[in-house]
């Protein structure tokens, strides 16, 4: 009762400061160009006493998501005089040193940073953002797809500081150069544009590959991807996927039919997908096999390759003020698909415009948990993290890993203010903002034990890449290790918790 | 014996098994206990979604049986450890026997040889790691140098294997060699002395004389690093992530992923269970063996 009354004061709290006009109060010295307008400002916090009582975070390892929170706890311990200590963890362990405490009951840590897939894992243990937060500046904006994914049975139960997506990034000067273009097709008999489907991206990857297309002496390759087994690659294999598997007429899941729960992973739409990821090897740079997300940032943020697709951060690589690509780069959707299979009606449907099937992938987010006795401090410490002015200074910086999560975000004009030609800034927002509009997004598996669900599909996709089976095989075997995963966990357990994705994915949030 | 003097031993033994006492306490909290706790939660289901040591029989360990990656990972460990701790022996001994007589700077080799033991394995993992790489790595270059094409290091099945095997032999013969340099020193005199009159070479000197009386050593060595070499683990997850596909999966990697990524803590339990069961049982036929080989056949 006492925390919920303490929770209802700083709503009423929250509520009133949000009504107050932002002082001309100098804050600059953390770092911030000034402080922006909104309910957790750095006025609307500096108004806040918590000393002699202490917050635990955990966090990500310095710097992506560790060193934003290191520096804004560092800053709310200054506003508020609250003792803030934050635990930094390798990605490796965060799960399980989240997860114990949960499990033993022990209240190890007030506020959590995670990747937003775990959200079906953690949901038992996290406390419902307040009514006031809900209804906070901040997460007013925040887009539909991001408070979708913060939202858990109807309540949101995490706090979206970060917005992910995977998209496709190009080089420019190759595809907008006459000479190319000219070339291409002359020897191809196509047009050289920037592909609308997979067939078409391994083609000109593989017409570009090991060749010199810049000019530096050094030889370039036509396609980066993540593809080290255990280093995020299932995104990369969902992404493929996409678009043959997510039939835009068909709906009620697309990992798992949601009525019996029978994985959907061997259908022929994955299958085709991963054909085509493993086609795509030969395009990759020496060892892109093995290529894990850093590895797939630095290849085409440095130059090395033509195209790639994931999450900002390549992007937001090439553009940086030291890289010689900077505004060389632009943004579009992942390629989509000609054919996409019909589990309906078990046949591939032709679609003249391509099947698109844009990939809303995890990325981060927090939380507060249930057992925390300080809820209150906790709410407003990640009201104070991504407030409006922490929020833009964050972006700017790549390592920071926090990507564009609301409307404000999709601003041209803020991007071409960090220095991006028009068109980088321009493809960049259009890309990202399209995607919130598509009516045939796929999410992540957000249910009770994802990480076996990926990890069995990492490793059936890592065999066939390697040539140890094929495409079908491999994922016939990830399909039988899933019904054994889901026979464990209970299939209307799972049941329960994958209607939340599949409501995401059939626009019924 | 007096009634006195039996009252003074009888108070000195209890007296002795009170001071023992803290040392078997501590060896229960931190052997007997971790390991009772483990064989009870390798009988429960707990994972992500049921967190309470329940009971479900023998469950996680049919499911063991039956885990044909595990098995699979389990033949990748024997051939990669029993190919680096070769190699690591041999190597090790070479290196041992070249300092073994006074060479000048000898103890500066003796304590270069000693550096790559002495790093940590996850930081030397990732300088490998940049090595091998293809394209920016020095590996190829060297190679390319020599006309020779770029080697497929981490991306092909073959080119992995080896690449997690030279880092296991580079990291690990140091220690190799530290022990057997130990057992050279320590060797008597008297066979020497007594080859030397008979007339034996260098190479007879070290087969009829150096050998033998090495092999007590040998095998201390040879089993201490085949438990260490099973537990490889740093090296496959900075270098390989236990790919391309599962070309170097090792067991420990595996019981890491079921454990700790994918939180299966009871199954990974049953998998830790047997994983050492099959080690104690192999590592105990092997020292036999080898006992048999190389002491019993001197004898």
């Amino acid at each position: 009762m006492k925390y919920r009354f303490t929770t209802s004061a700083s709503a009423l709290a929250i509520v009133a400061s949000s009504a107050v006009p932002v002082s001309a109060q100098d804050y600059t010295r953390f770092g911030i160009e000034q402080d922006l307008p909104g309910t957790c400002s750095y006025e609307a916090t500096d108004a806040k006493d918590y000393s002699g009582r202490t917050l635990n975070i955990i966090t990500h390892a310095i710097p992506v998501i560790g060193e934003p929170t290191a520096l804004h706890a560092e800053q709310f311990a200054e506003l508020t005089g609250a003792e803030v200590n934050v635990v930094h963890v390798p990605f490796g362990d965060l799960f399980q040193r989240i997860m114990i405490p949960f499990q033993s009951g022990q209240n190890a840590y007030d506020v959590m940073f995670y990747p937003s897939l775990w959200i079906g894992d953690f949901s038992r243990f996290l406390a419902p953002v307040p009514e006031a937060y809900v209804n906070s500046t901040g997460m007013m904006d925040v887009t539909p797809s991001f408070t979708g994914v913060a939202t858990w049975n109807g309540e949101m139960i995490q706090y979206p500081m970060d917005g992910d997506r995977h998209y496709l990034k190009f080089r420019t000067d190759v595809f907008e150069n006459a000479d190319v273009q000219a070339k291409y097709l002359a020897d191809t008999g196509n047009q050289l544009t920037v592909p609308a489907t997979w067939e078409e991206y391994n083609q000109v990857a593989a017409y570009f590959n090991a060749s010199d297309w810049d000019g530096d002496g050094e030889l370039n390759y036509g396609s980066a991807e993540v593809a080290k087994r255990d280093d995020l690659m299932f995104s990369a294999f969902i992404s493929r996927a996409a678009p043959y598997a997510k039939h835009p007429d068909v709906q009620g899941g697309f990992f798992f039919d949601l009525e019996t729960m029978e994985p959907l992973i061997n259908t022929p739409g994955f299958v085709r997908g991963l054909e085509l990821f493993i086609e795509a090897q030969a395009s990759f740079p020496p060892g892109g096999t093995n290529f894990g997300l850093g590895d797939e940032i630095f290849s085409f943020g440095g130059g090395q390759t033509l195209m790639s697709y994931s999450w900002d951060d390549a992007y937001i690589q090439a553009n940086q003020e030291d890289s010689r690509i900077r505004n060389m780069v632009a943004a579009a959707p992942l390629p989509g698909a000609s054919e996409v299979w019909n589990r309906e009606t078990g046949e591939w449907d032709t679609f003249e415009t391509p099947n698109r099937a844009p990939y809303m992938t995890w990325g981060w987010s927090s939380a507060v948990s249930s057992m925390s006795e300080e809820q209150e401090m906790g709410f407003d410490f990640l009201c104070f993290f991504s407030n409006e002015a922490n929020a833009e200074h964050d972006m700017q910086i790549g390592r920071f890993g926090v990507n564009p999560y609301r409307n404000s975000h999709f601003d041209v004009d803020y991007w071409k203010g960090q220095g991006w030609a028009d068109k980088t800034a321009l493809t960049y927002v259009t890309t990202l903002s399209e995607m919130e509009e598509s009516q045939n997004r796929v999410f992540d598996l957000r249910v009770p034990g994802v990480s076996q669900f990926m990890s069995s599909m990492a490793n059936g996709v890592a065999e066939a890449m390697a040539g140890q089976k094929t495409a079908q095989d491999a994922l016939d075997d990830v399909a039988k290790e899933w019904a054994e995963i889901a026979d464990r966990i209970g299939k209307d357990r799972l049941r329960d918790a994958y209607s939340n994705v599949v409501t995401l994915e059939d626009n019924e949030g | 014996m007096t009634p006195t003097s039996t009252f003074g031993v009888n108070t000195m033994l209890s007296s002795k098994h009170f001071f023992l006492l803290p040392a078997l306490l501590t060896l229960i909290a931190i052997i007997v206990f971790p390991l009772l706790f483990t064989i009870r939660v390798s009988f429960s289901s707990w994972d992500v979604f049921q967190s309470g040591l329940d009971y479900i029989g023998g469950k996680n360990y049919g499911r063991v049986l039956e885990d044909e990656r595990f098995w699979q990972s389990l033949g990748r460990l024997s051939l990669l450890s029993s190919i680096s701790v070769c190699l690591q022996y041999t190597l090790g001994f070479a290196l041992a026997l070249a300092v073994w007589k006074q060479v000048r700077g000898g103890r500066v080799l003796r304590v270069l040889f000693l550096i790559p033991m002495m790093t940590t394995p996850v930081v030397m993992s990732v300088i490998w790691r940049t090595v091998f790489h293809e394209s920016l790595g020095p590996a190829n270059d060297i190679l390319g140098m020599f006309g020779f094409g770029a080697v497929p290091w981490l991306s092909s099945a073959t080119g992995a294997f080896i690449s997690v095997l030279i880092v296991e032999v580079w990291q690990w013969t140091p220690f190799m060699f530290l022990l057997l340099l130990a057992g050279l020193v320590s060797l008597p005199r008297e066979p020497y002395l007594a080859a030397a009159i008979d007339g034996a070479g260098t190479l007879r000197t070290f087969w009829q004389v150096t050998f033998p009386l090495m092999a007590p050593i040998t095998i201390g060595a040879l089993i201490i690093r085949l438990i260490e070499a099973s537990k490889i683990m740093d090296t496959v997850y900075v270098l390989t992530s236990g790919g391309p596909g599962t070309a170097t999966e090792t067991s420990s990697y595996y019981i890491y992923i079921r454990g700790l990524r994918d939180f299966q803590i009871g199954y990974s339990a049953a998998l830790s269970l047997v994983y050492l069961v099959i080690m104690i049982v192999s590592l105990t036929v092997i020292a036999k063996l080898l006992l048999r080989l190389l002491v019993g056949k001197v004898g």
